[in-house]
């Protein structure tokens, strides 16, 4: 079994990459649309509504195949990477973007009064006393999103994209020991999984690092 | 570039897969309810190795993607056990178990919430084990996690598209071999895109009310 190994972890390089710049880019649009979510313009709050509310509701796979099949229609022919990377990053932006704004919306009142009375500008309410406490309640839940984002990336097998997956099924398709490859594939992701979820518990007790 | 007339020759096929694509929906939560509280009640055996055994499967199921293990469901299992399942059976089961580790999650948040003092009042009156649970914590521990779960099945909802990888013809599907036999795919794609939009935000907002309604009783 193990020998099928070395054919399936050259899909290994492509899931990481994609896993990581998604989550670059989902985590800024998290932000961003998280905070514009807060904004007093009503014109922000819609357009950040609209981003938020596309991706959330229609599915990864619809936007994976709109981007990769439909787009050309438009002129723009995107690299399979390229697609990959920006379906993952808006869509899991968008939940992101829930999980930042309820996150502000838990730091209690009376900090950012404080924070109005020791007569801090706006931005070093956000830097210095909003977002490090926000950030401690976001760690958990965008841990949460990280791991779906991970699951999420073997959609990209669907369009041609060499990941993990696709290199599973084509191995399949070679040597046809359908069981064994789908077993060590789960196994695969379930390690990366497993890595993922202790990075976000050292990130978390490095945050929480001297509170009580 | 758009075509309206092409959108409105393809819309009726579209609009007929979507019921595979609710069906598959329904199904896949029916058993994803079952298996959900099956599992949160084994992870609660006194018995270690199974409620050990229980987390482990809920850890591994829920960190593997979905794909894979549709893929394992309906390509693997026929071989190494000689059962075989439809697309439909297939992806219904997918879901369900996918979905049920999430949903067991919720049941637990549900029963951990119910007072000691109820386990106790209902040791003091002698009702025995099943009607503790069916008439005592359950009905307390479910109304409370209405709307987490209502979540869970939009959720769902979204995924299903996954289940034309192993041939199932939902929406998605659908639209993919409309787009190879007209070679568009701008116009089919996205209808389904606003077909899944159409059904999951009302639904969203119907379970955001349901929220706001349980916080204030």
């Amino acid at each position: 079994m193990l020998e099928l190994l070395p054919a399936l972890l050259r899909g290994l390089g492509i899931t990481v990459q994609l896993t990581v710049l998604a989550a670059v880019l989902g985590f800024a649009l998290a932000f961003i649309s998280g905070l514009g979510s807060l904004s007093k313009s009503s014109i922000i709050r819609f357009v950040t509504g609209v981003y938020v509310e596309i991706f959330r509701g229609t599915s990864l796979l619809v936007q994976l195949f709109w981007m990769f099949y439909a787009l050309p229609l438009f002129g723009i022919r995107l690299p399979g990477m390229v697609v990959g990377v920006l379906a993952l990053g808006m869509n899991f932006g968008a939940y992101g973007s829930e999980v930042v704004r309820s996150s502000i919306i838990a730091v209690p009142r009376g900090q950012i009064e404080a924070a109005i009375a020791l007569n801090m500008s706006p931005g070093q309410r956000l830097w210095r006393i909003i977002l490090p406490q926000a950030w401690l309640t976001m760690i958990p839940p965008l841990g949460n999103l990280l791991i779906e984002l991970l699951k999420g990336t073997a959609l990209v097998s669907l369009i041609t994209l060499a990941d993990l997956a696709f290199q599973g099924f084509s191995l399949r398709e070679t040597t046809g020991r359908t069981t064994e490859i789908y077993s060590l594939l789960l196994m695969i992701y379930f390690v990366l999984a497993f890595f993922i979820t202790a990075g976000m518990r050292w990130l978390e007790r490095r945050a929480a690092m001297g509170r009580s | 570039m758009w075509d309206w007339e092409f959108a409105f020759y393809v819309m009726p096929d579209i609009l007929k897969a979507i019921r595979v694509t609710i069906a598959a929906t329904l199904a896949g939560f029916a058993l994803a309810l079952a298996v959900g509280l099956a599992l949160a009640l084994l992870r609660r055996s006194a018995f270690k190795p199974l409620s050990l055994a229980t987390i482990g499967f809920i850890e591994f199921v829920r960190s593997t993607p979905l794909l894979i293990q549709l893929f394992f469901i309906f390509y693997a299992l026929p071989l190494s056990t000689g059962i075989s399942f439809s697309a439909f059976q297939a992806g219904t089961i997918g879901l369900g178990f996918h979905y049920g580790t999430y949903l067991s999650e919720v049941y637990r948040s549900g029963i951990d919430a119910i007072p000691r003092g109820q386990w106790e009042a209902a040791t003091a009156l002698n009702f025995s084990r099943l009607r503790t649970w069916t008439k005592i914590i359950l009905p307390q521990a479910i109304p409370p996690t209405v709307p987490v779960m209502g979540n869970y099945l939009i959720a769902m909802f979204k995924e299903t598209p996954l289940l034309s990888a192993i041939t199932l013809v939902e929406m998605l599907q659908t639209a993919k071999i409309i787009g190879s036999d007209c070679y568009r795919y701008l116009e089919p794609f996205t209808l389904v895109g606003i077909f899944f939009l159409l059904l999951s935000y009302p639904a969203s907002v119907l379970v955001k009310r349901l929220e706001f309604q349980l916080k204030q009783q």
